[in-house]
C-alpha cells in the first residue's frame, strides 16, 4: 500500500511553557523546543507498520521551511521510506483550508491508496484531514485508533467515540484517516538512527511546481484570520473558599455547576 | 614380597590385561573432553571482543583473593564454609587424582616430589580432604533436599528445578571419595590380613572407617573391591570430567580465568564495543548485543561459570519485590541457549535469534537498577551490569524503547533535563539559598575554583531544590569558592548511557564537557552519587570531582566548619548507602563521619544490609520514569529495615535515594513515625553560624 | 444578518443530546435577530420523541428520517446537509467526535468558512464573526476574525455556552425525509464496540475525581466513590494510591501515570507534586481540598477549600444530592 502521512513540526508544549508575547501578535518562541506533532508520529508508526505487514511504502510530508526538515528526517529515521517537503513563501499564513489545498496537490502528485494524518495539532483545530478528504472527494474517518487492512478495496477502522467505545466502520480505498493518539506504540527514534539518515535526499516542491494557486493559500487566501494572542485573566492560585462548611459546599456546587463538573 | 593384591596395573580381566582398559578410559575421557572443550570454545572465538589482556598484578591479586582465599563466601556463612571445604579437598586431592589414573597403566606411580616424607604427609591431607568433602557433601545434599534454602528455587516461568542436577555431582564427588577410600582400604586390610607393612590410615577418614569394616572380608573379595573401586572411580573421574563442561559444574574448570578475567573497576560502562573509540561509534552498524555473538567472550564465560548458587538474585532488589528479573536465570537462560546454538553433536545453528523475545522479555530487561548488588555477591567475578546495558543498547537500536521512557529521552535530548523543563529554571533553586550565601553563574563568566554540579533532579525538583541549597550553604559555610553552571548545565547522562541511549549520553556528555573546561574550575564537588560517578568514571579530562561528604569531612576536620550538637539521642539515625556512592564508589565511610561529626547524635546500621550489602531504593534517573512490573516498591522494602533497625530518621546522600525513600515511608504507612532526611540537609542544620 | 442559522442535533436511544440546549443559547446570543433551526437526522420511532423535545426550544425542526440513517455516519449526513441546507448559511456543531467528523468537510463541500472547538463569541459586526479559540492545549487564546457572507460552520467546545432551558419555544417540527434522497457512503458503519465494564479509560473523561494521599487508608475510597458517582464523575488518583494498591494503575495521574485533560478536576488530598501535575493538561478547573493550606496544589488550583477530606467531602456529596 502507498501510503501518504502529513506531519506537521510544532512547539513541544508539554511543560506549560506558551506564553503570549506582551503585543500579542504571537507566542513567544524564543525558548521553545520543536518536534513532531505526537499526532502525527502515531500516524507514521501506523504507516509503518501496515506496509510491514502488507507491503508498500510510507512517504511523509510536510508543509513549512528548512526548519521542517528535522522533523521528516525523523520520521524516515523511524522507518518512513521517502520524504516530501513542500515549501514556498506563498504558503505562510495559510488557514487550514490552505493547508489542506496544498496537501491535496502532493497527493495528487502521487499514486497513494491511504493517506493519514493526525488527529489534531497545536492550535487543536482537528480540521486539515477533514478538508483534505473533502478536496480529494475521497472518503475520511477522523480519530482512528485502529487499522485492519482487508482486501485491497477497502479497509476495516475503528474510531474512538465518547465513553471510551470504539465506532467500528468499514471504508473504501482510498482514503483519508485522521489517527487519534495511542493507536500503537510508536518506536523509539534516537540521535543514532537520525544520523543514518542524516544524508537522505528529500524533495522540496514550491507552488509551482505543486501547481497551486497562491493566491487560494497563505495569508492571501485565508478565510479565518487571528487577530492576537491573550491569555486570558486568570487568579494567583486558588481563589481560598471560607465560611462554613456548608456554605463552602454550595459555593464550590455552583462553581462546579457551571464548568461543567456535574452531570 | 607379593603383594597382598594384584595392582590395577598388574591385573587382567578375563585374559585381557587390564592396562588396555586403564589406559582406553583416561584415552577417550580427555579425547571426548577435549571435544566438548573445543566445542564450549567455539561461541567465544565469534564473539565480541573484551580488552582483559591488561593489568596482570591486580589481575593475580583477585584470583589469590577471590578465587583462592575463596574470599565472598563466607558472605553466606554455612554454604560458604562447605564450600571452601570442598574447594580446598578439591584442590588438595587434585594430586591423588592424577596419580590413580596413572597408576592404571604404570604400577606404584607416584608424582615427582611425592615420595617420602612429603609423600606421607600429602596421604593423610588428602584422606583427611576427602572425608571432609565427603561430609560436606552429604550435608550439602541434606540442606538441598530437606531444606531447600529459598535462593535454589527455581520459579516456573525458568522451567524444572535444579536439584536433580545438584544431587547427581554431589552424588558423583562421593562416588569418587568413596571409591578412592576403599581402593586404599581394601588393601590395607590385605596387607594387614597377610601380615604385610600396612599403608597407614590417619583415623576417622573414610578409607579408616571402611579398612574397619572390611577387616573380616576374604582376600578374593578384597581383591574384587580393591580393582571394582579402581575401575568405578577411573570411569567416574572422567565421567565428572566430560560432565562438567554440561552444566553448572563448568565453574569447577572456568572459575580460575572468570576471576582472572573479571572487571576491577566499579560503576563504569563497557565501552560499546571495545577496540572502538567513541569518536568512531557512527560507523558501527548495530549497537548493543541482540543476539548470542553479540556477548563479549567474557560474558560467554561468565555464562559457563555460573555455579547456579542464587546468590545474586537473593541481593537482587529487582527480584526482591518480584519484577520479572533475575540476574541468575540471566546467565543460566543465556548459559542454556548457548548450549542450543552450539550442539556437541550436530551442526551449529546458522542464525542466532533475537535474545529479546526468546530467552528475554523486554521488563526483564528494563528492570534493572544497576545497583551491582549482584555482582558485588557473586563468588566467580560474573558480571551484569554491563550486559544489562548492552542488552539495552540492542532494543534502543532497535527503537524498542518502552513509552513511558521515550517521552523523558526526548525532553533530555531538547532540554538537557527529563523533563522538559526550560533550561533557564535550572537556577531558579538559587533564590531560597538565603542570606550570607553567593552561588556564582559560570554562565554569567564568573569564575571561581569549584564547580559544584547540581545535576537535573536537585535542580527541577521541588523537593530536591532544597538539597541543593542546602548544599550551597555547606559550602559556603566551609569557605569554598564555588559556581554553577547554571543554564549551560545538562544532566549528566548517567542513566542516559545504563539504558542503552549511547548517542545521547555522549552528546550530553560533550556539551558538559564543554561547559565545564570553560569555567575553568580547579575541581568539581556534587551531591548526587549519579553525577558523581558519570563525572568520574564516564566522562574524562575534567578536574577531579568530589562527593559533598568529604568536603563537609574536610571542612570539619580542619576547624573550617562547627556543628552544633544534635538531639542528643532523642532519635535513632540510620545512614541508607546509596548505591553510586557505596558499592560502585567504595565511599562508605565519610558520609559516616560526615553524620557523626554531628555531637551527640545516635546512629544505628542496618547490619547485614548496609554498606556493600545496601539494599537499592529502587533507583535513579530514567528508573523514576519507568513503570516497572512489582509487587511492591523497593523502597517500602528498605524502609521496613530502617525499622527493623530501630531507625526513626534515615539519612540518604542521593536525591534519588530521597525520593523514594520519602515515598516509600507515605507508601508504608510509617508517616509520622519515619522521617527521611538528606545528609547535607542535616549537616546544613547543624552548622553553627 | 438575513442568513438562516442551524444547529445540528447529537440524541441517542430517543434522547437530546444537552449540546442541543446549548446550540441554541449559542445562536441566539449570536444572531439574535435569526431564528434558529433545529436539524435531527435518524431513523425508528425515537427520533421523533427527539424531534418534539427539540421542538420545545428551536421554533422550526427539521426532520430527517431514513434507515441508513440510523446510525449517525458523518459521511453520510455529509451529503445531506449539503443537499438540504440554503448556500450562505450558518450551522452549528457540537465539537464532539462526531462534529470533527462531519465538520471540516462538510465546510469545504459548501464553500463555507470553519471555525472548529469556539470556545467564546466576540462579536458579530456586519458579516465579520469574532470568536475566540484555545490553542496549545488550552495554554494560549487567539481572537479570530472571519467573513461568514458565504456561509459558516461552526463547531462549539461542550460546557462554555450556558445552555438555554427554558424550553419555550413551541416549535414546529417539518418533515423533510423526502429531499434526502438515495443516502449512500463509502464509509459503512459496522458497529460500537462498548469499553469494557470496569476498564475504565480515565483520560478521556470530562470530570475527575482524584485522590490522593490524604484519604490515609483504603477503607476511606468510598468516600470519594460516592462523590464521584453523584458527580456522574470517575476516580483518578496520585501515585502513592497505587503504590499502596488502593487502586490500580490504570487510574493514576501524573509523568509516571496518565495523561488526562478533563474540563473539571477534583483534587483530593493530594499535595500537588509537580509529577503528579504533569498529568494533568489542557486548562482544567482544578478544586483542591487539603488539610495542609500550604501544599503546592493551592498554587495550581482554581478553587482551595482547607478540610480534612474525610470530614469535607461526604458533605459535599450530600449536598450534590440535595441540589439534584
Amino acid at each position: 500500500m502507498e501510503i501518504l502521512v502529513c506531519v506537521k513540526r510544532v512547539p513541544d508544549s508539554a511543560e506549560n511553557e506558551i506564553e503570549v508575547k506582551g503585543d500579542g501578535s504571537d507566542i513567544k518562541r524564543d525558548d521553545l523546543v520543536y518536534s513532531v506533532n505526537e499526532w502525527d508520529n502515531y500516524a507514521v508508526e501506523e504507516a509503518i507498520q501496515i506496509v510491514d505487514r502488507s507491503g508498500g511504502s510510507v512517504t511523509v510530508v510536510t508543509i513549512g521551511s528548512e526548519d521542517s526538515e528535522e522533523v521528516v528526517r525523523r520520521e524516515m529515521a523511524m522507518g518512513a521510506n521517502n520524504g516530501l517537503m513542500l515549501v514556498d513563501p506563498a504558503f505562510e499564513g495559510s488557514d487550514g483550508r490552505g493547508i489542506a489545498a496544498i496537501l491535496k496537490a502532493a497527493v495528487q502528485k502521487g499514486t497513494y491508496d491511504l493517506v493519514l494524518c493526525g488527529a489534531q495539532a497545536d492550535d487543536g483545530a482537528a480540521q486539515v484531514g477533514g478538508m483534505l478528504a473533502a478536496l480529494l472527494d475521497w472518503p475520511y474517518a477522523s480519530l482512528v485508533n485502529k487499522i485492519e487492512v482487508q482486501d485491497g478495496k477497502k479497509i476495516k477502522i475503528g474510531r474512538e467515540i465518547e465513553g471510551g467505545n470504539q465506532e467500528i466502520n468499514e471504508i473504501e480505498l482510498p482514503c483519508v484517516l485522521s489517527i487519534q493518539t495511542g493507536i500503537n506504540e510508536p518506536r523509539y527514534v534516537g540521535i543514532r538512527g537520525i544520523r543514518k539518515v542524516a544524508s537522505v535526499e528529500i524533495p522540496v516542491l514550491n507552488a509551482a511546481a505543486l501547481g497551486v494557486d497562491a493566491a487560494a493559500v497563505g495569508k492571501a487566501g485565508a478565510r479565518v484570520k487571528r487577530l492576537d494572542y491573550f491569555v486570558p485573566q486568570a487568579g494567583a492560585g486558588a481563589e481560598m473558599l471560607q465560611g462554613s462548611t456548608d456554605e463552602i459546599a454550595a459555593k464550590l456546587i455552583d462553581l462546579l455547576k457551571a464548568k461543567g463538573g456535574l452531570k | 614380597m607379593q603383594p597382598a593384591l594384584v595392582s590395577p596395573a598388574s591385573a587382567s580381566f578375563l585374559g585381557i590385561p587390564a592396562v588396555f582398559i586403564y589406559i582406553l578410559i583416561p584415552l577417550i575421557g580427555i579425547g571426548v573432553f577435549a571435544y566438548i572443550m573445543r566445542r564450549r570454545i567455539e561461541p567465544l572465538l565469534k564473539a565480541a571482543p573484551d580488552h582483559r589482556f591488561t593489568r596482570y598484578p591486580e589481575r593475580v591479586r583477585a584470583v589469590l583473593k577471590i578465587w583462592l582465599a575463596q574470599w565472598r563466601h563466607p558472605r553466606y556463612l554455612l554454604a560458604g564454609i562447605l564450600h571452601i571445604v570442598v574447594f580446598f579437598g578439591f584442590l588438595t586431592l587434585a594430586a591423588r587424582s592424577t596419580q590413580l589414573v596413572i597408576l592404571g597403566f604404570v604400577d606404584g606411580f607416584s608424582l615427582p616430589g611425592f615420595g617420602g616424607a612429603f609423600g606421607h604427609f600429602y596421604s593423610a591431607a588428602k584422606d583427611y580432604a576427602g572425608t571432609a568433602v565427603f561430609g560436606s557433601a552429604v550435608i550439602l545434599a541434606v540442606r538441598r533436599l530437606a531444606f531447600k534454602p529459598a535462593r535454589y528455587d527455581v520459579p516456573e516461568r525458568y522451567g524444572k528445578d535444579h536439584t536433580p542436577e545438584a544431587i547427581l555431582v554431589l552424588g558423583l564427588i562421593c562416588t569418587l571419595l568413596v571409591s578412592e577410600s576403599l581402593f586404599d582400604a581394601s588393601l590395607v586390610a590385605a596387607q594387614a590380613a597377610a601380615g604385610q607393612p600396612a599403608h597407614w590410615l590417619p583415623p576417622l577418614t573414610l578409607g579408616w572407617f571402611f579398612r574397619h569394616l572390611l577387616a573380616g572380608a576374604s582376600t578374593a573379595a578384597l581383591q574384587g573391591i580393591h580393582l571394582a573401586a579402581y575401575t568405578i572411580h577411573d570411569l567416574t573421574f572422567f565421567f565428572f570430567l566430560c560432565f562438567l563442561p554440561m552444566g553448572k559444574h563448568f565453574h569447577v574448570i572456568t572459575s580460575i580465568f572468570n576471576v582472572f578475567f573479571m572487571r576491577l573497576d566499579h560503576g563504569n560502562v563497557k565501552p560499546v564495543r571495545h577496540g572502538v573509540d567513541e569518536s568512531k561509534l557512527d560507523e558501527l552498524k548495530s549497537f548493543g548485543v541482540k543476539t548470542f555473538e553479540d556477548f563479549t567472550w567474557k560474558h560467554m564465560l561468565d555464562f559457563y561459570s555460573c555455579a547456579d548458587c542464587g546468590r545474586c538474585s537473593d541481593r537482587c532488589p529487582a527480584n526482591r519485590v518480584k519484577r520479572p528479573l533475575s540476574p541468575r536465570f540471566i546467565s543460566i537462560k543465556a548459559r542454556d541457549c548457548c548450549f542450543k546454538l552450539y550442539p556437541l553433536w550436530g551442526r551449529t545453528q546458522e542464525e542466532s535469534k533475537a535474545l529479546i523475545g526468546s530467552i528475554y522479555s523486554e521488563d526483564e530487561i528494563w528492570s534493572c537498577t544497576t545497583c551491582g548488588a549482584c555482582e558485588q555477591e557473586c563468588p566467580l567475578g560474573i558480571e551484569y551490569i554491563d550486559k544489562m546495558v548492552d542488552l539495552r543498547r540492542g532494543m534502543v537500536d532497535e527503537g524498542m524503547v518502552p513509552q513511558s521512557l521515550q517521552k523523558p529521552l526526548s525532553a533530555l535530548e531538547k532540554r538537557g533535563n527529563p523533563w522538559g523543563k526550560l533550561e533557564k529554571k535550572r537556577v531558579d533553586w538559587i533564590a531560597g539559598v538565603g542570606e550570607g550565601c553567593r552561588v556564582k553563574l559560570f554562565e554569567k563568566g564568573e569564575a571561581a575554583e569549584t564547580l559544584y554540579f547540581v545535576d537535573s533532579i536537585t535542580s527541577y525538583d521541588d523537593r530536591m531544590q532544597k538539597v541543593a541549597q542546602a548544599t550551597a550553604r555547606i559550602l559556603c559555610a566551609a569557605g569554598v569558592d564555588f559556581g554553577v553552571l547554571g543554564k549551560d548545565e545538562k544532566d549528566s547522562g548517567h542513566e542516559v548511557r545504563r539504558f542503552g541511549e549511547e548517542m545521547l549520553f555522549q552528546t550530553l556528555k560533550e556539551q558538559n564537557t564543554e561547559a565545564i573546561k570553560a569555567a575553568e574550575v580547579k575541581r568539581i564537588v556534587t551531591a548526587d552519587p549519579h553525577a558523581y560517578n558519570a563525572l568520574e568514571k564516564d566522562y574524562s579530562g575534567l578536574p577531579p570531582v568530589q562527593h559533598i561528604s568529604e568536603v563537609i569531612v574536610d571542612a570539619v576536620r580542619s576547624g573550617r566548619l562547627t556543628l552544633t550538637p544534635g538531639d542528643n539521642g532523642s532519635k535513632t539515625y540510620t545512614y541508607h548507602d546509596p548505591c553510586y556512592l557505596g558499592r560502585h564508589n567504595a565511599l562508605y565511610d565519610l558520609p559516616r563521619q560526615a553524620i557523626d561529626a554531628i555531637p551527640g547524635i545516635r546512629r544505628a546500621e542496618m547490619t547485614g544490609d548496609c554498606r556493600d550489602r545496601s539494599f537499592c531504593c529502587g533507583g535513579g534517573g530514567l528508573m523514576l520514569f519507568y513503570e516497572p512490573e512489582e509487587e511492591q516498591r523497593m523502597g517500602v522494602v528498605r524502609v521496613k529495615m530502617a525499622q527493623e533497625a530501630g531507625a526513626d530518621v534515615i539519612i540518604t546522600a542521593c536525591p534519588f535515594c530521597l525520593v523514594n525513600i520519602e515515598d516509600a515511608i507515605k507508601v508504608a504507612g510509617l508517616e509520622g513515625r519515619m522521617e527521611a532526611i538528606d545528609l547535607c540537609e542535616l549537616i546544613d542544620r547543624h552548622i553553627q553560624r | 444578518m438575513a442568513a438562516q442559522v442551524f444547529a445540528f442535533i447529537l440524541h441517542k436511544d430517543g434522547q437530546a443530546d444537552d449540546s442541543a440546549l446549548e446550540l441554541v443559547a449559542a445562536a441566539k446570543k449570536i444572531f439574535p435577530d435569526a431564528s434558529p433551526i433545529a436539524i435531527v437526522a435518524g431513523a425508528g420511532a425515537g427520533l421523533e420523541t427527539v424531534c418534539r423535545e427539540a421542538a420545545a426550544s428551536y421554533k422550526e425542526v427539521w426532520k430527517f428520517a431514513n434507515d441508513a440513517l440510523a446510525y449517525p455516519n458523518a459521511e453520510v449526513i455529509r451529503p445531506l446537509l449539503l443537499k438540504v441546507l440554503p448556500k450562505g448559511c450558518v450551522l452549528l456543531l457540537p465539537h464532539t467526535t462526531f462534529g470533527m467528523d462531519l465538520g471540516p468537510g462538510l465546510a469545504i463541500k459548501m464553500d463555507a468558512v470553519f471555525v472548529p472547538d469556539v470556545v467564546a463569541f466576540d462579536g458579530l459586526d456586519g458579516a465579520t464573526l469574532k470568536v475566540v479559540r484555545q490553542e496549545f492545549n488550552g495554554q494560549a487564546s487567539t481572537h479570530l476574525a472571519c467573513d461568514i457572507s458565504k456561509g459558516a460552520l461552526l463547531s462549539l467546545r461542550s460546557g462554555c455556552f450556558a445552555p438555554e432551558e427554558s424550553r419555550s419555544a413551541a416549535g414546529q417540527v417539518v418533515d423533510k425525509s423526502a429531499e434526502a434522497g438515495g443516502l449512500s457512503a463509502r464509509r459503512r458503519f459496522v458497529e460500537v464496540v462498548q469499553a469494557e465494564v470496569g476498564d475504565v479509560d480515565i483520560t478521556k473523561e470530562d470530570v475527575l475525581v482524584s485522590v490522593g494521599r490524604g484519604f490515609g487508608d483504603k477503607e476511606n475510597l468510598p468516600i470519594a466513590e460516592d462523590l464521584a458517582k453523584t458527580m456522574g464523575a470517575v476516580v483518578s488518583c496520585s501515585r502513592p494510591v497505587v503504590d499502596a494498591k488502593w487502586l490500580d494503575k490504570g487510574r493514576q495521574v501524573g509523568t509516571s501515570g496518565k495523561t488526562v485533560k478533563p474540563k473539571v478536576y477534583l483534587a483530593l488530598g493530594i499535595s500537588g507534586s509537580f509529577q503528579h501535575m504533569g498529568g494533568l493538561k489542557g486548562n482544567p478547573f482544578i478544586v483542591a481540598v487539603n488539610k495542609n493550606p500550604k501544599a503546592p496544589i493551592f498554587q495550581v488550583a482554581n478553587v482551595g477549600v482547607v478540610a480534612d477530606v474525610l470530614e469535607f467531602v461526604p458533605e459535599l456529596t450530600e449536598k450534590i444530592k440535595e441540589a439534584k
